[in-house]
């Protein structure tokens, strides 16, 4: 499009090509004034980090969907009229089930390609909740969800949250043995909500469980209503990005002020567009050599049968490992049940995984009162209590997703069944806290670490004798890139008590009361780190590509304290406090 | 950054926002859609006075190493003609592996379609992967960014233009106005959910009821064939029993199905209701008290139900009482006799609502 206006003067080469090119740049721009910003836009700078392609396998995986989804639209029959089979698969021959149940049949065994799309349609929902799951981590341990992007950090939460929807949803319509009974489930768990629970379960089934119209209405959500929030939530997402321009990992020269890396095009567009293809071809070969969801096996639903050792998709599993874990709490109080044994298991757990994962940026800026925005991201061991939080809720989710899977590992281990969820019973509660605490030590060891390696540079492991019999080791000059990454940490927010909440230095009167007293407790926990030694204040991320001789500076540094305090001020002032942060507020 | 120039020079005459006078006459006449002639670029470029020079290229043109250039773009291009291949191959195998009546011939089909269009994509992208890292040149670009909160002047801006705007429309002025027209917003709000009602009957009391009732047979739920006691040789395993004549009525299965279990004469204890059974055959609810999945699995030696879900487990030989897991309640049991015939039938509907807790069961 642009190619008329940034063809070097002169430099008319005018293949075809080019006159195409130049042709329809100028029809386009001619009518949308687009060539100033598309430019821009494609020389937008793309930092690169493989944690970033996370979400780009999430994105890959929904486009995906989309296609393979539209495919299976065209032969798949949301019916649940009742038919007697006489198809292809002799096997279920003779055999009662429901058109739906018939035609994902027929998908599988008279569509050419059909098999190949079913498969890759369901390897590409795991994948998309894995890839979303991997996303969110990454975002987490590396603070990126920090000021300004709370509001994508929520989008994310959300889409995860219509993601398990949407996968619970797909894995219905077939209307096999397995996806008949996680419907029962479903239905059982809305019966448990007190006073409206049963008028929900009514209406969602049309009636009683299972009905006649829980399958029509599960596909048109399945293929429009979710699809359509999804996509319009997914551009949201990737607009703000663009907008807000992606964060970076810390390095030489990169600072809150800039973005290094490459630009759209041509680098980044055949970067992604690699990227795309590989997502799409691994899908392609998993589904040709990994059998998945194959429904043929289980049978139709069946209200008189389950079978045993049937698991749902991975993202479920924490909800049904919460549905094992819970003692079998019930009250029956004023003519009413509490049935606590499935409400608390189906509604707290990821209840408190959602809100808290929404609060928590608000949460930890109010704690650390840090107003700043942030376009490097944090190396996980610089923020420990950060850390160590998110791996104690990750093992708070991994031990109910492993107990979902009790039965398995019981047989597996040859453990008694009963034996796995009592123990799970305490590791759900120990666990996280064993988790937080060890998951601290690492990161403050690791951040003592690379103070130390600061302060004397790398160990060579070459042992040098000393002219009067004193044995040394070698240490060798910390290069400055990797300078660079250790010293990330002078933006890190500033323990509270130091004074105040902002500049002035006057103590804050809202740190007085009984809730600031708790805001200071919780900064004191927050805040918790190795000092970075003395004379590293200047800190080369501060002020951008710097100053080669403050490594000097640092080696003969003296006691890394709490001195440190000023190195943080230093990156503070410098990087925060100028932007705009009151005026105009209103 | 030069590109606004170069933008203006591109309006067909007349066509600019202003001073198309001045455009007109510095570019030659040229029709919509067309490129302009190269000279209109030169012009534009370098040679008038008042535009910068062109500026520096950003982008180095060739990689440094040249000559691993050109081996990979041999291997670039090698890896594109496989995916072409592979995406060939793909054709033709949907046209050349039909679907027998096998499953092997499905499965065969399926290895070779899903084989070839994942060789396609991998191969597109190990190819466009080693495109940018061996043939575009290596390069490292800084963009500034800049803070994202507006300066306090557009702030300012957008907050005056706000209240002008709240001000002229007169709505905070007028309360009347406001007040219906929020008034007039709650019962549009309300209208979709009340169109929802009729998704569904109310329920009434259809949770605490299943189709049994006095006399019905219990019937073998894959044959459909009744039981006589004397069908049992020994105690034994567990059957799955369904409401005669309801075979095909999922709706009413959801709830009805129930099992038997023949047991040594004593073994049946309280709260077991006795009276209930025939020849130490005993009749309980298949639907789990948790959340409703049919308890599908017996252990002969410990007389344990087990419910494949969550694993909830009942005491068969003291009426079904939760031993372990999350269920509250034991599956009720179906109050069984024989009819004049000799064959086990209800005597009754069950006494208490089979299945998962909900509100209204008390
Ligand atoms: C994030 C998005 C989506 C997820 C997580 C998802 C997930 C699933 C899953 C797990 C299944 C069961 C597949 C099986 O093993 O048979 C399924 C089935 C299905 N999905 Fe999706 N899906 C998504 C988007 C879509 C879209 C956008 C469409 C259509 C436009 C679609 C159409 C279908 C259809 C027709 C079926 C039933 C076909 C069958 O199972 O044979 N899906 N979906
Ligand atoms: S449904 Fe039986 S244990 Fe949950």
């Amino acid at each position: 499009m642009t190619s008329t206006n940034e063809a070097p003067a002169g430099a008319a080469g005018e293949g075809p090509v080019e006159k195409v090119l130049a042709g329809t740049g100028t029809f386009l721009d001619d009518r949308l004034h687009a060539a100033k910003s598309t430019r821009t836009l494609l020389k937008k700078v793309f930092p690169d980090h493989w944690t970033f392609l996370l979400g780009e396998i999430a994105l890959y995986s929904f486009i995906i969907l989309l296609l393979t989804g539209t495919f299976l639209t065209l032969f798949f029959k949301p019916s649940m009229t009742s038919l007697v089979y006489h198809g292809t698969y002799s096997r279920l021959d003779g055999v009662r089930m429901s058109e739906a149940y018939a035609s994902t049949l027929n998908i599988s065994f008279d569509v050419r390609g059909g098999l190949l799309m079913r498969q890759i349609h369901h390897w590409a929902a795991d994948l998309f909740m894995a890839a979303i799951m991997a996303h969110m981590i990454r975002i987490f341990f590396t603070g990126a969800y920090r000021k300004p992007r709370e509001l994508n950090w929520l989008i994310g939460i959300t889409l995860f949250t219509l993601g398990m929807l949407e996968g619970l949803f797909g894995y219905s319509l077939p209307d096999d043995l397995l996806s008949g009974a996680g419907l029962r489930i479903l239905e059982g768990v809305i019966l448990g909500i007190p006073i409206v629970g049963t008028y929900i379960s009514f209406f969602l089934f049309g009636g009683q469980f299972p009905g006649m119209d829980i399958i029509p209405r599960l596909y048109i959500i399945h293929v429009l209503l979710i699809p359509g929030l999804l996509l319009a939530l997914i551009t949201a997402h990737l607009f703000l990005m663009f907008h807000q321009k992606h964060t970076q990992m810390p390095g030489k020269g990169r600072t809150d002020k800039n973005v290094v890396g490459q630009p759209l095009y041509p680098y980044f567009m055949a970067k992604t567009g690699a990227f795309f293809f590989f997502v799409f071809g691994v899908l392609a070969l998993l589904s040709a050599l990994a059998q998945i969801n194959p429904v043929w096996l289980y049978g139709p639903y069946n209200p008189v049968a389950m079978s045993a050792g049937s698991q749902p998709d991975f993202y479920m599993g924490m909800l049904e490992g919460a549905l094992r874990i819970f003692p079998n709490w019930s009250w029956n109080l004023w003519g009413h049940t509490f049935a606590w044994n499935v409400l608390i298991p189906a509604l707290v757990p990821l209840g408190l995984l959602f809100t808290g994962a929404a609060l928590w940026p608000f949460l930890e800026r109010w704690i650390t009162g840090d107003q700043r925005e942030h376009h490097v991201n944090d190396r996980p061991r610089n923020a420990a209590t950060r850390t160590a939080i998110g791996i104690a809720v990750i093992t708070w989710y991994g031990i109910m997703w492993l107990e979902g899977a009790n039965d398995v590992i019981a047989d597996h281990f040859q453990i008694s069944l009963y034996t796995t969820t009592e123990i799970a019973r305490y590791a759900v509660v120990i666990g996280p806290v064993i988790a937080y605490i060890l998951t601290k030590r690492i990161c403050l060891g690791l951040q003592r670490k690379d103070a130390a390696t600061l302060l004397h540079g790398y160990e060579t492991g070459i042992i040098q004798m000393r002219p009067n019999g004193e044995y040394v080791e070698l240490h060798a000059p910390v290069p400055e890139e990797e300078r660079a990454v250790l010293e990330a940490r002078t933006t890190a927010p500033l323990p509270l008590e130091a004074g105040s909440d902002d500049d002035s230095g006057v103590p804050d009167p809202a740190l007085r009361g009984p809730v600031g007293k708790l805001r200071l407790a919780l900064n004191r926990v927050v805040t918790e780190s190795v000092p970075l030694p003395v004379g590293n204040g200047h800190g080369t991320n501060g002020h951008g590509n710097g100053h080669g001789g403050n490594g000097h500076g640092s080696s003969v540094a003296g006691e890394p304290e709490r001195a440190a305090v000023t190195s943080g001020e230093d990156g503070k002032t410098l990087l925060g406090r100028d932007s705009p942060e009151d005026p105009g507020e209103h | 950054m030069s590109s606004t120039e170069g933008y203006t020079g591109d309006f067909p005459p007349g066509g600019g926002p202003d001073g198309g006078e001045a455009e007109a006459s510095r570019a030659p006449h040229r029709v919509i859609g067309t490129p302009p002639p190269a000279e209109q670029r030169t012009l534009l470029g370098t040679s008038e006075s008042d535009a910068p020079p062109a500026p520096p290229r950003e982008l180095p043109a060739d990689p440094d190493d040249l000559a691993g250039a050109s081996r990979a773009e041999k291997i670039v291009a090698a890896l594109f003609i496989l995916a072409m291949l592979a995406g060939f191959g793909f054709i033709a195998a949907y046209i050349g592996l039909p679907l027998g009546a096998s499953l092997d011939s499905v499965l065969r089909s399926n290895l070779a379609l899903g084989i070839s269009m994942g060789v396609a994509f991998m191969a597109m992208g190990v190819g466009a992967v080693i495109w940018v890292r061996r043939l575009m040149p290596d390069v490292e670009l800084t963009e500034a960014r800049k803070p994202l909160a507006s300066p306090p002047e557009d702030r300012e801006a957008f907050a005056e233009t706000f209240r002008e705007g709240a001000e002229t429309s007169q709505f905070v002025k007028r309360p009347i106005l406001r007040r219906s027209l929020i008034a007039a917003t709650v019962p549009l709000l309300l209208a979709p959910l009340v169109l929802l009602r009729d998704l569904g009957p109310l329920p009434g009391t259809k949770l605490r009821h299943t189709v049994w009732r006095k006399g019905l047979r219990l019937v073998i739920s894959d044959t459909g064939r009744p039981i006589r006691p004397a069908d049992f040789g020994s105690p034994g395993g567990m059957i799955t029993v369904i409401p005669e004549g309801y075979q095909t009525n999922d709706n009413a299965l959801v709830k009805a199905t129930a099992i038997i279990i023949k047991f040594e004469p004593g073994e049946l204890k309280y709260p077991t209701n006795l009276k209930w059974t025939v020849d130490n055959i005993v009749a309980y609810s298949k639907i789990c008290t948790h959340v409703g999945c049919p308890v599908a699995l017996y252990e002969q030696t410990t007389h344990h139900i087990l419910c494949p879900c969550h694993q909830s487990t009942f005491d068969a030989t003291k009426g079904a009482t939760v031993l372990f897991g999350p269920a509250n309640r034991p599956l009720p049991q179906l109050p069984m006799g024989v009819d004049s015939e000799g064959y086990l039938v209800a005597l009754s509907d069950f006494k208490v609502p089979v299945g998962p807790s909900f509100w209204e069961r008390g």
